[in-house]
């Protein structure tokens, strides 16, 4: 049997490899420093008592200031993973990411670039209410010059992390905070992902479901369940969400001609939307039903649990949203 | 004033060619956009030409500025080149960033130019990430970040002058203080009495010094570059002058005091400094009107250079956006 580690431990490993690699990776963030414990989940745990504090540097509650710093270095040659704790928090640095390192490349023609990482944690379930929680990947998406990606498992967690690593373009990689306890098999040191490929994690020939992130572990037990009722899903992970895998999402979607698109961020105007736009354009005449989406309801992240429960999408959203598509 | 701070006669004449470089590319600048030549919006440092030519001569190429949409004074002084600088602002593909920036992102790192914003405020925080590699590699480079009175008030500006105090970043934050944030007066949008007063919010030294004085203005840069080399942290100078061009060209001036801009124009900065140099023995009159024509002669180099430069190509859209092109 094979070692399990959770999504801490992985994304731990990922950072420690890669800054032993290469003396170019930095990593910067609030209380990121062992003397502040390596975060408030310890994903950086380590590092700074191995790397020193100039190379893991503790910074100031300050998420302009994070991120100025982080891209002036990538600007000149560094490799900085900048953690910004709690993808809402993005939004008060979103000038540095969206004006700056997403763009600075194609605004100096090329002479120079940002090689980032910026690592932000979300996801609710915890109680956390509206502003600790949301799902806004959409909205980097939708920035030319960024590419996001989020793993699944540990072992993608790893992967994901050394490939946006080595990037040469800034890279947002997204950790869902509820299930950073999770297990999984431990990663092979040294594997780095490719950005933009997909993964099929169960293959189906009557439905494609279309994941990325904590919600690839709902379409799993979906998948089960309708496979008792005779229906199979295939599980298409995209773990790099923009440059999505058109290739691999085209080819699910022609075979199974049903698609459900999940993911927990709120549906209007999502990812969803783009991939569903995607299909139809390119696979009107293969599709048998209208391509489906599910996501959170369209409110602020609630706080009362049975609210919380009731905004988030649930098996029976996805089970119903799938049979829709064999109607 | 230390003796042994003041320039000498080298330096000097140093600091006129970049003021009268700068004056003069300002002059035929405005008259190829007002003429057609041109196509631009344009924010001219007309009134401003000393600061940063008596930063620039503190500076060596390998030393880094980061500044604003109205910085082709800091760019020109800092030494990027003139031909280049044209051709972006025509849009051409010869330009510094092969016209894909224009005026507001002109960048050339060969020089030191590393990132011109058109976000006010935002050359701090990345400012501080150029200072803060130039820490980790221990090259003694030093940063310069560029602004404005109006930036001042903006939040990136406060979060990067308190980590760059906490972290001893070798950055010079010289805001030059025009009295005016686009169309608003100094009185009616800034509680401090003078900027530099601010500094001391952030345990930095903090200097008012009259930005279109050569001689103040040099010895206020030196003692700042000169401590941020040698490891002892940030200086915030505050330097005064004026906006003789408005906030973009073409503005009707209808904000501004008209017996305040009648004297800070009578006042000139740039034929001041010439005779100055005359009156003081450190010039012949022939000998600054061979650099003047030699500047001149460059800049006529420089528009017949822009007008007879390719437009980019449109496949120029997809290269750039990442490492890779885009399909």
């Amino acid at each position: 049997m094979s070692a399990k580690v959770n999504f801490i431990q992985a994304i731990n490993m990922a950072l420690d490899d890669a800054m032993a690699e290469d003396d170019g990776v930095l990593v910067l963030g609030e209380d990121v420093a062992d003397p502040q414990e390596g975060g408030i989940a310890g994903v950086t745990k380590g590092l700074s008592s191995k790397y020193g504090e100039l190379r893991v540097m503790s910074t100031p509650i300050a998420e302009q200031a994070i991120m100025g710093a982080a891209i002036g270095a990538a600007i000149t040659g560094f490799r900085p993973v900048a953690e910004i704790m709690l993808m809402n928090f993005t939004t008060v640095a979103m000038d540095m990411i969206i004006n700056h390192a997403a763009k600075l490349r194609f605004m100096s023609g090329g002479q120079t670039s940002v090689p980032l990482t910026i690592r932000t944690m979300t996801g609710a379930g915890f109680g956390n209410g509206g502003q600790h929680c949301d799902y806004l990947e959409a909205w980097f998406a939708h920035t030319a010059g960024l590419k996001v990606v989020t793993p699944s498992s540990p072992a993608d967690a790893y992967a994901l992390m050394r490939a946006c690593i080595a990037d040469e373009d800034p890279c947002l990689f997204i950790e869902n905070l509820p299930s950073y306890w999770v297990q999984g098999d431990a990663p092979e040191r040294g594997t780095v992902a490719e950005l933009g490929k997909a993964k099929v994690l169960r293959e189906g020939s009557d439905v494609s479901l279309i994941s990325y992130g904590r919600t690839i572990s709902d379409c799993l037990v979906v998948a089960e369940q309708l496979a008792e009722e005779g229906i199979q899903a295939e599980i298409v992970d995209l773990r790099t969400i923009a440059p999505y895998d058109k290739a691999t999402v085209a080819a699910s979607v022609e075979k199974t001609g049903r698609c459900v698109i999940v993911h927990e961020a709120v549906t209007p105007f999502g990812v969803g939307a783009e991939i569903a736009a995607y299909l139809q354009d390119e696979l009107f005449g293969s599709l048998h039903a209208p391509v489906k989406r599910v996501g959170s309801v369209f409110s602020p992240v609630p706080f009362s649990k049975p609210l919380e429960t009731a905004f988030l999408p649930s098996h029976d959203d996805v089970i119903s949203a799938v049979k829709s598509t064999f109607k | 004033m230390k003796e042994t701070q003041q320039p000498d006669r080298e330096v000097l004449l140093d600091m006129y060619r970049r003021v009268n470089l700068i004056y003069q590319n300002d002059e035929r600048l405005r008259s190829a956009i007002r003429s057609g030549k041109i196509a631009t919006t344009y924010y001219s440092p007309r009134g401003q030409e000393v600061i940063p030519a008596a930063v620039s001569v503190n500076l060596t190429d390998e030393d880094y500025i980061c500044t604003i949409y109205r910085g082709v004074h800091d760019m020109l002084a800092k030494g990027a080149p003139v031909k280049e600088i044209w051709a972006e602002i025509g849009g051409r593909a010869t330009g510094t960033c092969k016209g894909k920036g224009g005026p507001m992102h002109i960048t050339h790192p060969a020089t030191g130019v590393m990132v011109t914003t058109g976000i006010v405020g935002s050359s701090l925080p990345i400012a501080n990430g150029l200072a803060w590699a130039s820490q980790l590699r221990d090259d003694k480079r030093v940063t310069v970040a560029y602004f404005g009175d109006g930036a001042s008030n903006i939040g990136a500006v406060h979060e990067a002058m308190n980590m760059a105090a906490v972290k001893k970043f070798p950055v010079v934050f010289v805001c030059q203080n025009n009295g005016y944030g686009e169309h608003t007066h100094y009185s009616l949008s800034t509680s401090a009495r003078q900027i530099s007063d601010r500094a001391a919010g952030y345990q930095m030294p903090g200097v008012t010094v009259d930005g279109n004085d050569p001689v103040a203005m040099y010895v206020a840069a030196k003692e700042a570059i000169d401590r941020a080399r040698n490891g002892d942290g940030p200086t915030l100078i505050e330097a005064k002058t004026f906006r003789f061009m408005g906030h973009v060209l073409g503005d009707a001036d209808g904000y501004m005091d008209k017996e305040e801009k009648k004297q800070a124009m009578a006042n000139d900065p740039v034929p001041r400094f010439r005779q100055w140099m005359l009156d003081q023995g450190h010039a012949q009159e022939e000998q600054l009107a061979e650099m003047e024509a030699a500047i001149t002669a460059e800049i006529d180099e420089a528009l017949a250079f822009t007008l007879s430069s390719p437009m980019p190509d449109v496949a120029e859209l997809k290269r750039d956006v990442f490492a890779e092109e885009l399909n």
